[in-house]
């Protein structure tokens, strides 16, 4: 008996499930024809009243009111949803499967790779769009001549120095080796620089001094773009740029050094303990809590060296080629978020000097330190956007701090290279 | 089912030949079914929604099978059986078996998706707007059931309808000031909200015109272009930019001439190309024998340390006089109660040179993770600080099972306490804790975590970037599959699958061994 009951109830449920299914199958594309004249058509239809966006922890509440404007003007409902890690790779994965949003946020230096696995579509601008961004953002966003993303914020590092400690801006490096060791001997100060070493080297922040010492990673293509054919880290000129961080490095001035990471370099300026600190727009809010008085200008250069260039990151948004709903993505991506209200928006839940030039005029008259590091990255240098670029870092890395460790800077730069070539199979 | 309880309750009158049937064993039916019918319900709209039918044929075969084996009273050993298997299958054999199957393709950056989606990947991207066409304000309407679009070119102002046939011009259309048209005759303007539905429709149109097609970008603009880039099935080619790149399905790429590939790839399978590359290697097999050797005194000194550590204070625990052992018990375990994530950063920073607390402490100016020696003892170190309450924790429980009257005979007997653990404690613990050391050494072989968030491998010596002195075999593969050229699925799983060859073999060599020593100690 009772398992007859049993019996029956599965077998209700199994039909429940099958005229389930049997109802939401019928295709909804032919419904609302011609009836222009009802206002309420739209979200009923499946799929096409939805936009996801994915963001990081950072920007989703700061995109939230204006996804709901979005939708509320459109009539759609917009849904921005938080990744936390491994972004690039989730976006990726989940585009693959299908599963992936409309649109994502990121970094410019995806481009290249979301582009070689098609998982991203070319943004239309207009060109008066186009004029509203420095010609830095867009240079970052264009890859192989084409648009891939529409901007929102440029950072780069910068040097920030503690005012009381060093109040003169110095001119060289040289200068600033001397004035943090002069302060050290004196004992006002723990470190001469706050830039992260780390055991296995960071390269995006030595970067604009490896640039100084007239070092560059690769050469440059007929239309302008980093050619991954030419790499130059083993070239003579890299070689002598190592040779410079090797003199600032553990067994020369001590300037550069493996014990300051990225975990205490923030911490170590903030704390006053050393003066001056190699760093982003996303250090700003420990070094003010710090409450020391600061100033940032651009990282100087050695006093016969090249420019020190810093590498310039912009962050955008992306259009998912897989994405369910691409019309809405494109309407949202190239028409809705290139203003200014969402640019400032963004500025205030995360202060990184927004791409549009009117909005961070803006920023700029409330916040001075957004424009000087806007000005300290003027001629800086886009993070190549090309997918090999990933073969770069981490060999970069370690030939840096091998040579900061006091290792001999012709080998380190020759097996840097051979190892770059080896993973391009160049 | 309230009239079970009472049946359950019932005393056992006459001695029934099958199971008795009490409410546990009801509710937990039930329960069983519930979760297939709820499974079922909510895979099969997707699955039809996606045209699965193999999928949909699938699932509800299972589906019918378990409430087939759940409804029955036969079947009994299959009722525990089956949950088990189906588990085993979904997560043990099927990853092992999708990681084989990936060792023999090129899945990775570049070669994820399919080769159709690599071409319209290819075309999409090289679609270039027309030199000196206006960039058109679009507005959707409806011309009877047909969608078309009203083109507005922002400079002169004028008005078009675009649709599959191509451009007309529309006169008496009413504009509003951000260019959008507000009405037109003889159309049904749609409203924002009505176009976002029709999203797919409006992007599926192409206008075509002298130059190449206007397409919509968005709800509100419309831009000519022209795809650089065509794919030509009849040559396998893409042709565009006064080049041709033939498809070459054994890398997964188009190719031209000079053998430059279109950045766009596809998955294709490349038989043993993984296999050979990790065997041919000479980044892999020059430092092989290094980074082994390394990786087994890893492994063995974590397990002969945490072991050790981990015994001796359980044995000091046991001892009868011991008092406060439930402190030193929570006390003890409290680092294996932490998230070793966050402790092995924690012991990194605790480990640098000028910063950290290990140097301050101790007035030293060791750089630890700096040089090769001092990094293997500090890694070592920090596993053998996480590890050991495994270890106190298993020996205790081990202890207990030991009757203490073995060793008070061995000291009647007169052996000092040394000879009564050596020959009596020891040999009894180990028979109940050898596999459980085997499957430690076998986790710290492939204990990516110990390494990757403390040395990350390093130091790096200047002339090799490559290979760092305490790199274990994952962590060294890992970098040559994830570090340099973006993610390698492919030579990653074949490399996985070589780990997992040698872990398995050393496994069986060592279970083997202790088979015999359990016959010489049972």
């Amino acid at each position: 008996m009772r398992n007859r009951t049993l019996g029956t109830a599965a077998l209700a449920t199994l039909t429940l499930a099958v005229t389930a299914c049997g109802g939401g199958s019928p295709a909804p594309s032919a419904a609302p024809t011609g009836s222009a004249t009802a206002p309420t058509a739209a979200p009923a239809d499946k799929g096409g009243g939805q936009l996801v966006i994915w963001a990081d922890p950072n920007r989703v509440k700061a995109l939230k009111p204006f996804a709901d404007q979005f939708g509320a003007e459109n009539g759609v409902t917009v849904e921005v949803k938080e990744i936390s890690k491994d972004n690039q790779q989730t976006f990726l994965t989940a585009s693959q499967q299908g599963s992936g949003p409309d649109v994502m946020v990121g970094a410019h230096d995806w481009i290249g790779n979301l582009v070689q696995n098609g998982a991203i579509d070319p943004v239309n601008l207009t060109e008066q769009q186009k004029a509203a961004f420095p010609e830095i953002a867009l240079k970052a966003v264009t890859f192989d001549g084409q648009v891939y993303a529409a901007p929102y914020a440029v950072e780069n590092i910068a040097l920030i120095r503690n005012t009381e400690l060093a109040p003169d801006a110095p001119a060289t490096l040289e200068d600033m080796v001397a004035k943090g060791k002069e302060l050290k001997e004196a004992g006002k100060v723990k470190e001469i620089l706050c830039l992260p070493v780390a055991q296995k080297g960071d390269a995006f922040h030595v970067y604009p001094i490896f640039a100084a010492g007239g070092g560059s990673l690769f050469g440059t293509t007929p239309a302008g773009d980093p050619d991954p054919k030419k790499v130059l880290l083993g070239s003579a000129e890299s070689v002598k740029a190592f040779g410079r961080l090797k003199e600032l490095g553990e067994k020369g001035d001590g300037a550069l050094k493996t014990s300051i990471t990225n975990e205490n370099y923030v911490a170590t300026f903030a704390g006053g303990r050393c003066a001056f600190l190699v760093s982003g727009p996303w250090a700003m809010g420990d070094v003010k809590k710090g409450g020391i008085s600061y100033d940032i200008t651009p990282v100087p250069s050695f006093k016969d060296g090249k420019p020190a260039t810093p590498f310039v990151g912009v962050q955008s948004f992306f259009v998912a080629a897989k994405g369910r709903n691409k019309t809405l993505a494109q309407e949202f991506v190239a028409n809705y978020v290139t203003n200014k209200d969402v640019a400032k928006a963004l500025y205030d839940a995360d202060p990184r000097p927004p791409a549009l030039t009117a909005a961070l005029q803006e920023v700029q008259a409330a916040d001075a330190d957004a424009g000087k590091f806007m000005d300290a990255g003027k001629d800086g240098f886009p993070m190549p956007a090309i997918p090999e670029m990933q073969a770069v870092w981490e060999p970069f890395g370690i030939a840096e701090a091998a040579v900061v460790k006091g290792g001999d800077a012709a080998k380190a730069a020759e097996a840097a290279q051979k190892t770059i070539d080896g993973s391009l199979k160049n | 089912m309230t009239s079970d309880v009472p049946e359950a309750a019932k005393p056992r009158r006459a001695p029934r030949p099958r199971r008795e049937i009490t409410t546990a064993y009801v509710v937990t039916r039930i329960a069983v079914l519930a979760v297939t019918a709820a499974i079922l319900v909510y895979a099969v709209p997707p699955l039809v929604a996606a045209r699965a039918w193999i999928a949909l044929a699938v699932l509800v075969a299972v589906t019918a099978a378990i409430v087939c084996l759940y409804l029955t009273r036969r079947l009994i050993p299959a009722k525990y059986l089956v949950p088990g298997t189906v588990l085993l299958i979904a997560f043990q054999l099927f990853p092992i078996l999708y990681t084989v199957s990936t060792a023999f393709t090129n899945f990775g950056d570049g070669h994820r998706g399919d080769k159709q989606s690599a071409v319209t990947a290819i075309e999409t991207g090289s679609v270039r707007q027309a030199p000196g066409s206006p960039e058109y304000t679009l507005t959707a309407a409806l011309r009877g059931d047909e969608l078309v679009f009203l083109l507005v070119d922002p400079e002169t102002r004028r008005v078009q309808t675009g649709s599959g046939e191509g451009l007309a011009p529309l006169e008496g259309a009413r504009l509003g000031v951000t260019g959008k048209v507000l009405a037109a005759p003889g159309l049904t303007v749609l409203t924002a909200p009505q176009a976002a539905a029709r999203g797919a429709e409006i992007a599926a149109l192409a206008v075509p015109t002298a130059g190449g097609l206007i397409k919509a970008n968005g709800l509100s603009r419309a831009v000519e272009g022209r795809a650089a880039l065509d794919y030509d099935p009849a040559c396998d080619c893409v042709r565009g930019d006064g080049d041709t790149w033939t498809a070459d399905e054994a890398r997964g790429y188009f190719l031209n001439a000079r053998g430059e590939h279109l950045a766009q790839g596809w998955q294709v399978g490349v038989g043993l190309d993984n296999f050979a590359r990790v065997l041919t290697n000479p980044t892999i097999s020059g430092y092989f024998a290094g980074v082994f050797g390394w990786n087994v005194v890893f492994a063995l000194a974590s397990v002969v340390t945490t072991f050790g550590l981990g015994m001796g204070v359980a044995l000091a625990l046991h001892h009868p006089r011991m008092r406060g052992t439930r402190f030193y018990r929570i006390a003890l375990i409290l680092p294996y109660a932490m998230p070793s994530f966050a402790m092995l950063l924690v012991w990194r920073d605790l480990f640098n040179r000028d910063f950290g607390l290990v140097n301050q402490s101790l007035g030293l100016t060791v750089d630890w993770m700096g040089e090769p020696v001092t990094a293997r003892f500090a890694v070592i170190l920090v596993n053998l600080w996480l590890g050991f309450p495994y270890m106190f924790l298993v020996t205790t429980g081990a202890l207990q099972a030991i009757p203490r009257e073995l060793t008070e005979a061995a000291s009647i007997d007169g052996a000092s306490p040394w000879h009564a653990f050596r020959r009596v404690t020891l040999p009894l613990l180990l028979v109940a804790l050898t596999p459980l050391l085997i499957s430690s050494f076998a986790f710290n072989f492939n204990n990516f975590n110990a390494i990757q968030l403390t040395s990350e491998g390093g130091p790096f010596p200047a002339e090799n970037p490559q290979v760092g002195a305490t790199d274990l075999l994952i962590t060294y593969t890992f970098r040559l599959a994830f570090g340099t050229g973006g993610a390698q699925f492919g030579f990653a799983a074949a490399i996985s699958v070589f780990i997992f060859a040698i872990v398995a073999l050393i496994s069986v060599v060592t279970f083997r061994r202790t088979r015999r020593q359990e016959e010489v100690y049972a």
